[in-house]
């Protein structure tokens, strides 16, 4: 894998090409592996090796960038001459600002994000031979309930870096697994699916185990009526939920005017219960502290108590905004460490959500027994955007959807299509778990709680 | 490149491999786009890579690597046949391939205009020309436009003797005007949304669109759209534009049909299908009025699922999915074939790059036009009531593909033949063999429309594939209207 030193050594040669007036390096890349079996047998088996660097060039306040992933001479001074014949020609950009040097791009209070070390040499290590035999283990377990198992151990050690003529650099390595697994009955199906930057906090027989169960449990699922119901969400159904708002989280969103915080920030959108923070340096969660220009990410609060405290900025979404006619109604404005590599349209985003511990935490099996009528979601899936501004989201049940009445949990249930605003959703939130580190297949992985939310819409039922 | 390919299978062959095929990538891209009257993004990429694809002991493994260097594709070959042997471990049956005659060709996409020719000046122009279109209209709060071209050259090399040398080219165009007022966001995009029309050709896509000409249009309907009444709740007669009926196609026939879903092979992430195999030739997936073809071949035209060969080195075929209303064939490869009795791969297996695993996807799969003249005004003419549905906004369907969702941009009440007013938050639901069903009209050949989607995901790690829809605006009776906002 390409090491620091050598990136170093690269981006000293473009440096020497370079005819700009600055210019900015990015890295990316790394080993990943990933082992998918299907019908209790390993049917794909993957791994690559890939490094990609990119160069920005800018020329009179007019910039853009261009990849390759060949490091020769020749390749070097190709990718050069790309990024500055795309940036010559295009228009001055009058919001471009100079590279940030290293002083800049330490932010206010940049020590306290500095988050624990992500790199594990037993995840690094992990071999095909190691993925099969915890696939063996998953595929067993489905034996032992007469299930067809299905899913994924997957395994990867990357790296990004950035550099600039500034003087700025910055190198991040970290080790990621994940698995996932879904158990398939004649008639119903149970998932569960984790990830971690260190393997050995992955245990796929647990997994397999609950994901068993839950196919066990829904089987012979029987058609209840569509309508508003309290469900109780476990962690992976509201990730995949709540991960369509946070693009909207975003200085840029709200001068484009399509976030739907715009004009809402500073009051209160959802329940008491809810706040939210942006935190790369949590213990439970990953990825690179620092953001497309280097700048170290801040941690602090999205959402107290339901009020829509702040959004994350990149440094020229920031300087636009303090000009903008927005600039006192949107709290504090700075730049915050979130910006995408530039140039790009979307500006910046929180990619590290943990959601704050409720005052009076409750396990699912509580949230349960205090359930007079409800449903119990595993999982949401296919969920897309309905209505913009009251963040209106369709999506779909699947793989163990539960009724429970009076307390308890009467078998599995015909999965349900919902038509819910995540405004309303959030605002009508009973109970939560201690959050936890979470996966799904909708949004990015995020520090959750399961919920219980009251008057929850299901719209439709499917056929199975 | 026949020398790299012959490296790695010289040495999955020395390792035990009993099968192996390597591909040789080069991908090169660039996008550009503006947004409110500046260039949001410019960037070029070039990506260089091969990849081994080997069965040992029965079992598959793939590896990948950018290094194009002797050491680097021997020990890239190594790898994918050490990984075989480990995926072997957990198998319940040997790996079958379908026979299959290998070829020795060159194949490109045919192209007027090679888009990397034209000059980024003028295509910075031409965005921003239609954004000063857009903004031109009072109310416009936000104006997005897009452009992308894609070239990717691959040498297919095979242990069988299969040498293929293929060049695709697909341009991409499009953009979208936004209007916030109150407490709404409205938007129209055209040519559609979501990143526009794409097509397998040359820059000459760029110029028939018509691009600047519908400017003015799109934006004054997104205002408008704050001023429309709400869409109707209840069971009305729908009417799709092409473009919107292209998406429903891709969601409810295209990834049912897809054989590998059928088999399990994507439960725990893509989803399964309704489509079991004892529903061949059996179904009556629509109305007789519905044929559906999986026609990957140039003569179907333009569309992302065209090409002369699959990454497996199966050349490319016509295969009748839906045939006069009967569900008539799946999209298969070489390892499935033989679970639907076929003798030959149907063609389908595609990767997005050099360090992708081939895969089942969808090719172009196409609606037929209706055999009769009929165009939408026609069409609307001869509505009771009704509603016209146009441009996605939004998509959901379940992980069998029965039940789905669409919401449109805009919509338009039909009533005694005539649109009476325009609607906003237009949607409808189904059930998939149930909407196919109550299909009574297709219009004809010069209303249809060969649609790119080029953002398609599916497998683990994602891919993102283009695929092509052919389709002419057709009506559906007796529809789910509204329901996205039930309760609400």
């Amino acid at each position: 894998m390409l090491s620091q030193t050598q990136a170093v050594d690269i981006f000293d040669r473009i440096k020497k090409l370079s005819t700009g007036d600055e210019v900015e390096v990015l890295f990316s890349g790394g080993r990943f592996a990933l082992t998918r079996f299907a019908n209790n047998s390993i049917h794909q088996n993957v791994a690559e090796e890939n490094h990609v660097v990119s160069v920005r060039a800018v020329f009179d306040k007019k910039t853009a960038r261009a990849f390759t992933n060949k490091f020769d001479d020749e390749s070097l001074r190709q990718v050069v001459r790309s990024a500055e014949s795309l940036a010559r020609v295009q228009h001055p950009d009058p919001d471009l600002l100079p590279m940030p040097d290293l002083q800049e791009a330490a932010g206010e209070g940049a020590r306290a994000t500095q988050p624990p070390s992500r790199h594990f040499d037993r995840t690094a290590q992990i071999t095909p031979e190691l993925r099969a035999e915890g696939v063996s283990k998953i595929v067993g377990m489905a034996a032992k309930h007469a299930l067809t198992t299905a899913g994924v151990f997957s395994s990867a050690e990357s790296f990004d870096g950035i550099f600039n003529s500034r003087g700025l650099s910055r190198w991040h390595t970290q080790t990621s697994a994940e698995i996932s697994i879904t158990m398939l009955g004649a008639d119903s199906s149970g998932w569960q699916k984790a990830s971690s930057p260190d393997v050995g906090n992955l245990n796929p027989l647990a997994l397999a185990e609950i994901a068993a169960q839950k196919a066990v449990d829904s089987a012979h699922p029987r058609e209840i009526p569509a309508g508003k119901y309290t469900v109780i969400l476990e962690p992976a159904a509201v990730l995949d939920i709540v991960g369509f708002m946070f693009w909207d989280y975003s200085g840029m969103a709200i001068l484009d005017q399509r976030s739907f915080l715009t004009g809402r920030i500073g009051t209160k959108l959802f329940g008491d219960n809810i706040t939210i923070w942006d935190d790369v340096a949590h213990p439970l969660q990953s990825g690179s502290p620092f953001d497309g220009e280097g700048m170290l990410r801040q941690r602090f609060p999205l959402v107290e108590n339901g009020i829509v405290k702040r959004v994350v900025y990149a440094r020229a979404t920031a300087e636009r905004m303090k000009q903008s006619e927005y600039k006192d109604k949107v709290g504090l404005i700075a730049a915050t460490g979130h910006g995408f590599p530039l140039p790009n349209e979307m500006g910046e985003m929180p990619l590290n959500i943990v959601f704050a511990p409720a005052g009076d935490p409750q396990t699912v099996e509580q949230m349960i027994a205090s359930t007079e009528r409800g449903v119990l979601v595993t999982r949401l899936w296919y969920i897309r955007e309905v209505e913009p501004f009251e963040k209106m989201l369709t999506g779909m049940t699947r793989d163990g959807t539960f009724y429970v009445e009076n307390g308890r949990v009467q078998g599995g249930v015909r999965n349900f299509r919902f038509n819910e605003s995540l405004i309303h959703m959030l605002s009508n939130v009973e109970a939560m778990s201690v959050p936890v580190r979470s996966s799904g297949e909708e949004s990015f992985d995020m520090v959750v709680p399961a919920m219980k939310v009251r008057d929850f819409n299901f719209t439709e039922v499917t056929k199975f | 490149m026949k020398h790299i390919a012959n490296w790695a299978l010289d040495t999955a062959a020395h390792r035990g491999a009993t099968y192996a095929d390597v591909r040789v990538v080069a991908h090169r891209s660039r996008a550009l786009s503006t947004k409110n009257g500046k260039v949001g993004s410019a960037s070029d990429a070039e990506s260089v890579g091969m990849s081994v694809r080997a069965i040992t002991e029965g079992a598959w493994g793939f590896a990948a690597s950018a290094e194009l260097g002797r050491g680097a594709v021997e020990a890239t070959a190594a790898r994918a046949v050490e990984i075989a042997r480990a995926s072997a471990r957990v198998k319940r049956e040997d790996v079958r391939l379908a026979p299959e005659k290998p070829a020795v060709a060159e194949w490109s996409t045919p192209y007027k205009v090679d888009p990397f020719r034209v000059s980024v000046e003028q295509n910075i122009e031409l965005l921003l020309k239609i954004d000063a279109e857009l903004r031109a209209v009072a109310g416009i709060t936000l104006a997005e436009a897009n452009l992308n071209f894609n070239r990717e050259e691959q040498w297919f090399v095979s242990s069988e003797g299969a040498e293929i040398h293929q060049t695709k080219l697909s341009p991409g165009v499009g953009y979208a005007a936004y209007a916030f007022a109150g407490n709404e966001i409205q938007k129209r995009s055209y040519p559609t949304s979501y990143g526009g029309q794409w097509q397998n050709k040359g820059y000459e896509l760029i110029d028939e669109l018509k691009l600047v000409e519908n400017a003015r249009r799109i934006a004054e309907e997104a205002v408008a759209l704050h001023q429309a009444d709400q869409c109707p709740e209840g069971k009305f007669d729908i009417i799709l534009d092409s473009s919107q009926l292209g998406l429903q196609i891709h969601e409810s026939v295209g990834h049912p049909i897809e054989l590998d879903r059928v088999l399990g092979m994507e439960a725990n992430f893509a989803g399964t299908s309704f489509l079991t195999i004892d529903k061949l030739r059996k179904l009556r997936y629509g109305s007789e009025l519905v044929n559906v073809v999986a026609d990957a071949r140039q003569e179907h035209g333009p569309g992302l699922g065209t090409f002369g060969f699959d990454d497996e080195g199966v050349a490319a075929q016509c295969t009748p999915i839906i045939t006069d209303g009967l569900f008539t064939g799946y999209l298969s490869s070489r390892e499935t074939a033989h679970t639907i009795g076929e003798r030959r791969s149907g063609g389908t297996l595609r990767a997005e790059g050099w360090n992708r695993l081939p895969m089942i996807r969808m090719t172009n799969i196409s609606l037929l036009p209706g055999e009769k003249p009929l165009s939408l005004e026609q069409l609307i003419a001869g509505t009771d009531h009704g509603i016209l549905m146009q441009t996605n906004r939004s998509w959901s369907i379940d992980d069998k593909r029965y039940n789905f969702q669409f919401g449109c941009e805009i919509g338009w009440e039909i009533k005694n033949g005539k649109r009476v007013r325009m609607v906003k938050n237009p949607s409808y639901s189904g059930i998939t063999t149930e909407f196919w069903n109550s299909l009574d009209a297709i219009c004809s050949r010069d209303e249809w429309t060969l649609w790119g989607t080029p953002n398609c995901g599916k497998g683990q790690p994602q891919q993102v594939m283009g695929t092509g829809h052919g389709a002419a605006p057709s009506r559906f009776q007796g529809v789910n209207v509204g329901s996205a906002f039930k309760n609400s």
